[in-house]
């Protein structure tokens, strides 16, 4: 795997932290507690080589 | 358990749910194989990455079929899924593949150029991920690939293309599309290796003339023509004549553009002895405005928005209620190919290539594809490819 490639897989995985991050301090609105998530699925298909 | 807590876990279970279902969907998909049955001229099977050995153990890598004649003549290499979406190009580089004979020269053929785009797909325009070709022993299931090679295989996109080594400045998504990458080069982005080694495959084994098989919109004045370069533009306007006259279909000869790089019909004529012929058949399945893009559009071209706009004359080809079907768009890619074939042993009689046992277009749309087609549970093992 190229370097640059590495890279972006690390931007994903530091990007994917933060929003779970922000999905786990959201104490109040629901629409933004499903907005993180569903930001997250691409990411998360990506990390795991799926998509 | 609080209210909050109770929120987050359904919503998490929600969308863990989608991530699943979906992505053992795209994993199966990416990782599904095509049983591909070599017929009896195949002589040889190497791999793509024997001429670019920077694809060597990448998903980009493919096999790369030789039929080599007893007498000695020209060569004529054939590409198909240079575009994965485009499948007529490698049901009709199948039929080839499964059936022709030899006699004289050498026919080379890459069913699945791109054989990353071939497992990639397009969920936003909701592409199917399989289709399936009715045989007379069963179904024949293919991957429908998408244009461009998966960000997994090559990631990430520049913002902007700059074309090696002509240094035009295309479009980011182009430097997955194997048709703005030629001429390529060893060491570059993955997609510029892939159309390296077809080239070196040209200037290595000596092809005279090499045809990428393609499909594209009934709305895109580019579509049921052969596209060829100056150098080319002789044998192509003589297969179109003939087929017009002698089989009774349309196929126009249009010109390659010589300030637009990075196309087969440009890159191959100006970075090697080979002629270059681009063949487009009409594909609606392409059309954005179609009804759902299912697997009877993509087979049976049938559709009733662009048979509204073919009645408002908004179509470069003819269109009626029958829509453009699978056999029409492959019966047409066999006939042109064969006779770009003999128009250019006609015109070098010295590197005469001589096939036989390929259907031409009347056969193709009388029998359908899977008619051509050979079950590989009944085929050798030693003669079927699964990729
Ligand atoms: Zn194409």
């Amino acid at each position: 795997m190229p370097l640059i490639m590495i890279i972006y897989y690390a931007i994903c995985v530091y990007i994917g932290a933060m929003l779970i991050w922000n999905f786990l301090r959201e104490k109040k609105s629901v629409n933004d507690m499903l907005l993180y998530l569903l930001i997250l699925i691409p990411l998360v298909l990506r990390i795991l080589r799926v998509k | 358990m609080s209210r909050e807590w109770t929120i987050k876990f359904v919503l998490l279970a929600a969308v863990a749910a989608i991530i699943v279902m979906a992505g053992f969907q795209l994993y199966n998909h990416r990782h599904y194989r095509t049983s591909i049955v070599t017929g009896p001229g195949v002589t040889k099977v190497v791999k793509l990455s024997d001429y670019s050995e920077g694809l060597k153990g990448t998903m980009a890598d493919t096999n790369v079929f030789f039929l080599e004649g007893k007498e000695e003549g020209g060569t004529v290499l054939i590409l198909a899924n240079t575009h994965a979406n485009e499948p007529a190009a490698l049901l009709s580089a199948l039929i080839l593949l499964e059936n022709a004979v030899v006699d004289k020269g050498t026919l080379i053929i890459i069913p699945q150029f791109n054989n990353s785009a071939g497992r990639n797909t397009r969920p936003g325009d909701g592409y199917p991920l399989y289709f399936e070709i009715p045989t007379d022993w069963g179904s024949k299931k293919f991957r429908m690939g998408n244009r461009d090679a998966s960000p997994l295989d090559q990631w990430p996109d520049p913002d902007v293309y700059v074309h090696y080594p002509e240094k035009q400045l295309l479009s980011f998504l182009d430097v997955r599309n194997t048709n703005r990458t030629w001429p390529g080069r060893k060491n570059g982005p993955l997609m510029e290796r892939v159309t390296y080694g077809a080239m070196q495959i040209m200037r290595e084994e000596k092809v005279d003339i090499a045809v990428d098989i393609h499909g594209a919109e009934t709305m895109f004045p580019v579509t049921n023509c052969i596209v060829a370069p100056d150098k080319s533009m002789r044998i192509a306007i003589m297969t179109s004549l003939t087929v017009k006259s002698r089989e009774r279909f349309d196929n126009h000869v249009e010109s390659s553009p010589s300030g637009f790089r990075g196309l087969s019909h440009r890159e191959i004529g100006d970075y090697s002895d080979t002629m270059p012929f681009l063949l487009e058949a009409p594909l609606p399945f392409l059309d954005q405005p179609t009804g759902p893009k299912t697997v009877d559009l993509l087979l049976d071209g049938k559709d009733p928005f662009l048979l509204s706009l073919s009645k408002k004359r908004k179509l470069f080809v003819p269109y009626d209620e029958t829509g453009w079907p699978m056999e029409k768009r492959v019966g047409q890619h066999c006939s042109v190919t064969l006779e770009l074939i003999r128009q250019f042993s006609r015109k070098y009689p010295e590197r005469t290539i001589t096939i036989r046992n390929v259907p031409r277009y009347a056969e193709v749309v009388k029998n359908g594809v899977g008619y051509y087609y050979h079950d590989p549970a009944k085929t050798d093992k030693k003669n079927v490819y699964i990729n």
